[in-house]
């Protein structure tokens, strides 16, 4: 079933569900990177939920004109209309007046869905029973989708994937360094506004799939994950993208094969796997490679300190050293030091030695920088250096 | 409407929408000033999972296992966006992002799962509210306030958020000197020897208690709406923040007052027969009072553009 349900064998809705599902997927973690690197993230939440009163108005309009109210293009029409407007004010909030933009967010947020669920209290009163299907919007649902429905959100997601990979340069030099991408000749304000034209495209669009509530999600956890991976902003947008996709195709794939797992959750869900993977197991910035890396260099700090105990014979009695060392063959367990141990122990002292000199000349003061007491000096200086600080050594002993 | 009607069906949820409101805000000020406006979003979102846990533990519509869930699901997301955010170096608002919707999608999975068809428990229910409901059958008319007897009927509700609206007043009036440092300049507060990340962390937990206990009467979308209208319309208002404490207090009270007369009698006045949702109407309300401060008010200004 679950297989069928990822390789599109479950009927011809749900396979267009899943594809603009995975569309949507890709083109909100394309344009969530720009906003996470504009460090704008949450304004996607409040574009989000100022759609409600949009849809809830559309509704009205459409029945009060003699319409049926609830065709799907009238009701994303509305909602792309209240997004606008809430985008305006929480711009207007942030820039005109003393508020940051995180209150604005959260002020437009709340007003606007307030105003939503008033509306649609008011629908609920006028005409009983007709409202079905607009709190599918919260949430999104896809069980019962018209076929006309399903094929709306397929090209929707794709046409916004499409303007995204055009608009995709300009948005990127933005998002890495707006002053450089001024001096480079784009438009920021129209770049600007693009990105959020796509922010509330993705969000409109993905209303029927994943509902308004959750859609903010779509665009921030994908560009999240994405950013472990890497430092380059051009493929974190890439990653995000594939992400997005990833998790869009199999949260809808799941939520195909049985009723009890609806589609916007297990979108995100699948998403925050996907984060989870990102967060523990990246190279670099994972928790893993994070953790790695203190370990390597705890276990470097403790065969050092060991080394120059043994090399000025005073006893060892942290348990960590001893162990490492004996490990590596450098001493026995109770601490005595092996033929191996006092070598390599003498090479850590002459070592700290050439250091010491080195520390003390200001003409190397570069080098000097970089004393860390593990790095060894040959990392630092070339061998015809370190034979010219020999000579500078009171009195040169051999190795033991 | 006689007075009898009026103490029975619209006392109890205007004192409770007051409540409500003023327990919201006045955590409100603090998180707006510290720019954490937002803290308050994310932990209404993640109130549902939470209240899913409890129902699943309990098997039941019991009230404090659903708020101690909520609680523990509140101090967990706190938790977790802190640790996303340091040891993933990740930016304060998208690991809030990433944490709130995650955890609100859990809850809504558990919803969808479990069999709750036969409880009153479902998003709408957990996003809207129902304050209209919290109605005092026992009460006969005004003289119903001095008799113990009705006044045992009061909704339960009204107890726990006078409670926690109590307790979030004592406690901000108890630490107002800490934290009004600690708000303002953080490493002036650290060097005095404040605890400012337990500051920090306490003003996040009494933020938590306030939007559980609110939840519990009133639904989320009045919850964030409290936290930040309010406190937001207040700073348009004044520079001083004893002053924009009192005026959020103020405002929210009035919010909660003008949104459930709007909407309990709003569309009567214009001709409608049935009431529409109170929460809804208090949000826009407030959402009002914010848009003519952000018009008028008489420290509106960005700062930077000030005298």
């Amino acid at each position: 079933m679950l297989f069928e349900a990822l390789t599109l064998g479950l009927g011809y809705n749900a396979s267009l569900v899943t594809l603009g599902a995975a569309a949507l997927g890709m083109a909100a973690g394309v344009t969530g990177t720009f906003l996470y690197l504009r460090k704008r993230a949450l304004v996607s939440d409040a574009i989000s939920h100022a759609t409600l009163p949009g849809i809830a108005a559309a509704f009205m309009l459409a029945v009060a004109l003699g319409g049926d109210g609830r065709g799907l293009p009238v009701l994303l029409l509305g909602s792309a209309v209240s997004a606008a407007l809430g985008l305006l004010a929480v711009q207007w909030l942030a820039s005109r007046t003393r508020l940051t933009e995180d209150a604005a967010i959260g002020a437009v947020l709340s007003v606007f869905f307030g105003f939503g669920v008033v509306l649609l209290t008011v629908i609920q009163t006028l005409s009983t029973g007709r409202q079905a299907g607009l709190e599918d919007f919260l949430l999104g649902a896809t069980a019962g989708m018209l076929r006309s429905e399903a094929l709306l959100i397929a090209v929707g997601g794709l046409v916004t994937l499409a303007i995204v990979v055009v608009l995709r340069r300009p948005m990127l030099m933005t998002a890495f360094d707006p002053s450089h991408a001024s001096a480079m000749g784009v438009n920021l304000t129209r770049t600007d506004i693009a990105m959020m034209g796509l922010v509330m495209a993705v969000t409109v669009v993905g209303l029927k799939i994943v509902g308004l509530i959750l859609i903010v999600a779509l665009l921030i956890i994908p560009p999240v994950a994405a950013r472990f991976w890497s430092d380059r902003a051009d493929r974190v947008v890439l990653l995000a993208g594939v992400v997005g996709g990833v998790a869009g195709w199999v949260g809808a794939a799941f939520s195909a094969t049985a009723a009890d797992l609806p589609t916007g959750p297990m979108i995100v869900l699948a998403a925050f796997a996907l984060f989870c993977l990102s967060f523990l197991l990246a190279p670099g910035r994972g928790l893993m490679a994070a953790a790695l890396r203190a370990a390597s260099f705890r276990t470097r700090v403790h065969l050092r300190q060991g080394l120059l105990a043994i090399a000025n014979d005073q006893p060892i009695y942290e348990t960590l050293t001893l162990r490492l060392l004996a490990r590596r063959g450098l001493a026995l367990p109770d601490g005595v030091p092996t033929e191996a141990g006092r070598a390599a122990a003498a090479r850590a002292r002459l070592d700290e030695e050439r250091w010491a000199i080195v520390r003390a000349d200001p003409s190397l003061e570069l080098a000097a920088a970089r004393y860390d007491g593990l790095t060894p000096l040959e990392d630092v200086l070339t061998v015809d250096q370190i034979s010219e600080i020999d000579a500078r050594r009171p009195a040169p002993e051999a190795l033991a | 409407m006689n007075g009898a009607e009026f103490v029975s069906l619209s006392l109890p949820p205007i004192v409770i929408g007051v409540l409500v409101a003023v327990t919201c805000a006045l955590p409100g000020n603090f998180l707006l000033l510290r720019r954490q406006a937002l803290i308050g979003d994310a932990i209404s979102h993640v109130v549902l999972p939470g209240i899913v846990v409890g129902f699943l533990l309990t098997g039941a519509v019991a009230t404090w296992p659903m708020l101690l869930g909520a609680s523990v699901a509140a101090i967990a997301a706190v938790v977790l966006i802190e640790a996303i955010r340091r040891l993933g170096q990740i930016e304060a608002g998208a690991a809030m992002g990433v944490v709130f919707t995650t955890l609100f999608a859990g809850g809504v999975l558990l919803l969808e799962q479990s069999d709750t068809s036969s409880v009153h428990l479902d998003v709408e229910h957990a996003l809207y509210g129902n304050l209209e409901s919290l109605i005092w059958l026992e009460a006969t008319g005004w003289s119903s306030l001095a008799d113990p007897a009705a006044l045992a009927g009061l909704p339960p509700e009204l107890f726990r958020i006078a409670g926690a609206a109590g307790l979030v007043a004592l406690l901000l009036a108890v630490f107002w000197r800490p934290l009004k440092i600690a708000t303002f300049d953080e490493n002036y507060a650290a060097a005095l020897g404040l605890p400012v990340t337990a500051i920090s962390l306490g003003l996040v937990i009494v933020s938590a208690i306030a939007a559980v206990a609110a939840f519990d009467a009133v639904g989320s979308i009045i919850v964030i709406a409290m936290f930040i209208c309010p406190p937001a319309t207040a700073r348009l208002l004044t520079d001083r923040l004893g002053a924009q404490v009192a005026w959020s207090v103020a405002l929210a009270a009035i919010a909660a007052v003008a949104g459930f007369v709007l909407a309990g009698y709003g569309p009567l006045w214009l001709g409608g027969s049935d009431a529409v949702s109170a929460a809804g109407m208090i949000a826009t309300v407030s959402g009002v009072l914010l848009g003519l401060a952000a018009l008028v008010g008489p420290h509106r200004r960005p700062l930077a553009a000030q005298p």
